[in-house]
């Protein structure tokens, strides 16, 4: 059975490093894993996308509409821009943060309201959660990536080593106190 | 002991155990962290290189290869243009230590200015092209490139695609194997001349028929049958969205080797299934293939020459199924991709903007000065277009364009071919004026060191070429440096070179505002009595800076690099 999760924010905001921690522990824990990112040009503030599947054989690694079982949004505008992509049944974890995209910031568009209330009106099982502030807490407001993946560690049913494991893999070392301490507090959610 | 690697870092690994010597490649998405990998094995078994461009690039591979050591280049698909002079020759002249050019095309063009198939290169130099579809075909494939390279005597292109290369999954690792092979000086092999190129031109046809009996068996290309139904030719990633798509629903011809193609396998395979689907992103070189040889395969009439295909878009077209989905009914704003906070382009495309003229673009991060609200590019054509391509603007319109006109190119896109455009203006005489956008790192790309920032791609210190000297040297005499972030002399700078009556280039030098080794000042704060909500710092297009009401500073992306506080008039933005 294949599981697919898709980390939905803007560029800068780490998703990279929270897949491949996703994607480690995932493989250690003997699954085909497959992680599919784009690099270039949606680094620069824009809007980015990871795709994780998992289970027995992986194909494809790009998730499309009406497949993903998870979606991570690191920001609220791109939960709701990337919704269509969530399966019936599927469930969005969100961090409350907003980030103005550019025609948001030149007044040609207005970024909508009640965002989170919208999403949960269609049925649609989401969790919101401010990650900033407990990145913040954590030491760095550059941890929202890491606070989110203690979160979603909660509900992937394999031990807390693995995922620690996966975060000294993936993490510089000098960064890694605060990481964890990110970590701990998103898993604590 | 597996392990998750990208498609990139698994051809390095492959590079590697195929006891590869020498890498020499220029950085483009989505190949560029080919080389970033390679880098980190050890430099005296496999030594790694930025090249200035892929023309240089790939004869340093021919170079290493031809002294008898396995030799890599590898770059985007663009790239493969500018090294395909070099490339069409190693054809004829064969390999003496097995040689591989990667190419990575970019479906979708997530990073490109086109979606070019490369695979017509590979029909166009009679080489040998292969394809994996995963980042364990990538090792895979990688090492049997060498085997192919040095049994049939010719350059191997391995392709890739930006989901095969940005894509991560698990590659078992093995030991590296030497390969030496002696250098003999043979004239009949190596020297070109029309009196050696004839009889090599012959070897290459032959060698053409002998890659395709080996296509007709080899281990690249397999059969995978399924219900015999439904049949799919299919190649690259393309192959993974018909598996996930259809399943046991189909049997499979997947080939690896997508040039040359085999007849025998695909006339057999397309025997033994009811229905014959072609599925390959991009041109329809498989389906042209099979209709020469004699079948009468669906493929373009159902299946797009644009951009990337999928899983949810082959279920659709051949099964009919289409998924569910959930989606709101706001109009949700689009979040292009920006100039960052403190990015030092930003004041040069406000005041070029500001000045009205003519602006000639290049490829880099700089691009972004076409998007609002800048909009400051009129342009953008290739690697090095801006320079030549002002010099014919400014000859087509008789000179009425000079001082109306600029061309703006980075210090890395410079090296790799801006400076023959400028030798051009100053031999051909336009009174041109470039601008060289000098931030010390090739950025876009993910910032590798490049010949004018003095660090090789192990960051050890290396020559730096002197823009200053280099542009007085082919007979630009104004050559003036300005600090990009300060708006008031930049905007007399480049008034003054547009009105000079005389060819001219101005580097703006200042760093990326990204780079580690930039100091930050701490984010600038908004005094909000001073504010008149006026919007004048809005003009810049900086991330970090919003109006709603008064002004506002947004402190985790501020980088205080100072160039709103020069917009407002009031005094209202303060360090």
């Amino acid at each position: 059975m294949t599981k697919s999760i898709m980390l939905v924010g803007v560029g800068g905001q780490g998703t990279l490093l929270a897949s491949r921690i996703l994607g480690n522990a995932l493989l250690s824990q003997g699954y085909d894993v497959k992680v599919s990112e784009v690099h270039g040009m949606s680094q620069r503030g824009g809007s980015v996308v990871t795709y994780i599947k998992y289970g027995e054989k992986i194909y494809s690694p790009v998730i499309e509409k009406g497949e993903a079982d998870i979606i991570v949004a690191f920001e609220q505008l791109e939960a709701a821009r990337w919704l269509p992509y969530l399966k019936k049944g599927g469930k969005i974890i969100t961090n409350t943060q907003q980030i103005n995209p550019m025609p948001v910031i030149m007044g040609v568009q207005e970024y909508p309201d009640a965002l989170i209330e919208k999403i949960k009106a269609k049925g649609v099982d989401i969790t919101a959660v401010d990650a900033l502030a407990l990145a913040e807490e954590a030491g760095s407001s550059r941890a929202v990536n890491v606070v989110l993946m203690g979160l979603i560690s909660k509900s992937a049913g394999f031990p807390e080593e693995v995922w620690q494991k996966a975060l000294e893999e993936c993490v510089p070392p000098k960064a890694l106190e605060i990481n964890k301490k990110a970590f701990a507090l998103g898993r604590a959610v | 002991m597996a392990k998750l690697m990208l498609g990139n870092q698994a051809v390095a690994r492959g590079l590697y155990e195929a006891g590869v010597q020498v890498v020499s490649s220029y950085p483009g998405t989505p190949s560029t962290e080919i080389t970033e990998f390679a880098s980190t094995y050890n430099k005296d078994e496999m030594y790694s290189e930025w090249a200035p461009n892929e023309k240089v690039a790939c004869e340093v591979a021919i170079g290493a290869s031809i002294a008898g050591k396995r030799a890599f280049c590898a770059m985007k698909h663009v790239g493969l243009n500018v090294a395909a002079d070099p490339l069409y020759t190693a054809s004829y002249t064969g390999v003496n230590g097995g040689l591989v050019v990667a190419v990575a095309d970019d479906q979708g063009m997530h990073s490109s200015q086109n979606e070019q198939d490369s695979r017509n290169h590979a029909k166009g130099a009679k080489l040998p092209m292969i394809e994996p579809s995963d980042s364990g075909e990538c090792k895979e494939f990688t090492k049997l490139a060498y085997e192919i390279s040095e049994k049939f005597d010719t350059p191997v292109l391995l392709r890739l695609s930006t989901r095969v290369a940005h894509s991560q999954s698990s590659v078992e690792t093995e030991e590296r194997t030497e390969v030496n092979k002696p250098y003999e000086k043979t004239p009949t092999k190596y020297i070109m001349t029309p009196a050696n190129a004839k009889p090599r031109h012959i070897f290459v046809e032959e060698r053409m028929k002998k890659l395709t009996e080996y296509a007709e068996n080899c281990p690249l290309n397999r059969v995978e049958m399924g219900s015999d139904e439904i049949g799919i030719i299919t190649n690259g990633v393309a192959y993974q969205y018909a598996k996930e798509a259809l399943g046991d629903k189909a049997s499979y011809l997947k080939l690896g080797m997508v040039n040359p193609l085999p007849v025998k396998l695909i006339k057999d395979f397309a025997s033994k299934v009811k229905k014959l689907y072609v599925i390959e992103e991009l041109d329809d070189i498989i389906e042209t293939h099979c209709r020469k040889i004699g079948l009468n395969p669906i493929g373009k009439e159902l299946f797009t020459f644009l951009g990337e295909y999928s899983q949810t878009m082959i279920k659709e077209k051949i099964l009919g199924e289409k998924n569910e989905f959930v989606a709101l009914e706001d109009v949700i704003p689009v979040r292009p991709p920006v100039m960052c906070a403190g990015c030092p382009h930003r004041g040069v495309f406000y005041t070029l903007k500001k000045l009205g003229v003519f602006v000639s673009g290049d490829i880099g991060c700089y691009t972004l000065g076409s998007a609002a609200p800048l909009n400051a590019m009129d342009t953008t054509v290739c690697m090095g277009a801006s320079i030549s391509g002002l010099h014919g603007f400014n000859k087509a319109m008789k000179g009425e364009y000079e001082g109306k006109a600029v061309a703006v190119i980075g210090d890395s896109t410079f090296i790799h071919s801006g400076i023959t455009g400028l030798i051009d203006i100053a031999y051909n005489g336009t009174n041109s004026t470039v601008l060289i956008l000098d931030n010390s790192i090739t950025g876009m790309t993910g910032h590798q060191n490049n010949p004018a920032n003095g660090k090789n791609i192990y960051g050890d210190p290396a020559a730096a070429v002197n823009l200053e000297a280099l542009c007085h040297s082919v007979g630009i005499d104004r050559v003036t440096v300005v600090d990009p972030s300060d708006l008031a002399a930049l905007e007399k700078t480049i008034k003054e070179e547009l009105n000079a009556k005389a060819p001219s280039v101005i580097i703006c030098r200042k760093p990326c505002a990204l780079l580690k080794t930039v100091k930050h000042k701490p984010p600038f704060k908004i005094d909000e009595e001073k504010c008149k909500s006026c919007k004048a710092c809005m003009k810049i297009g900086c991330p970090a800076i919003s109006v709603t009401g008064k002004a506002k500073i947004d402190n985790t992306l501020c980088v205080g690099c100072g160039l709103c506080m020069q917009m407002c008039k009031f005094d209202a933005i303060k360090e």
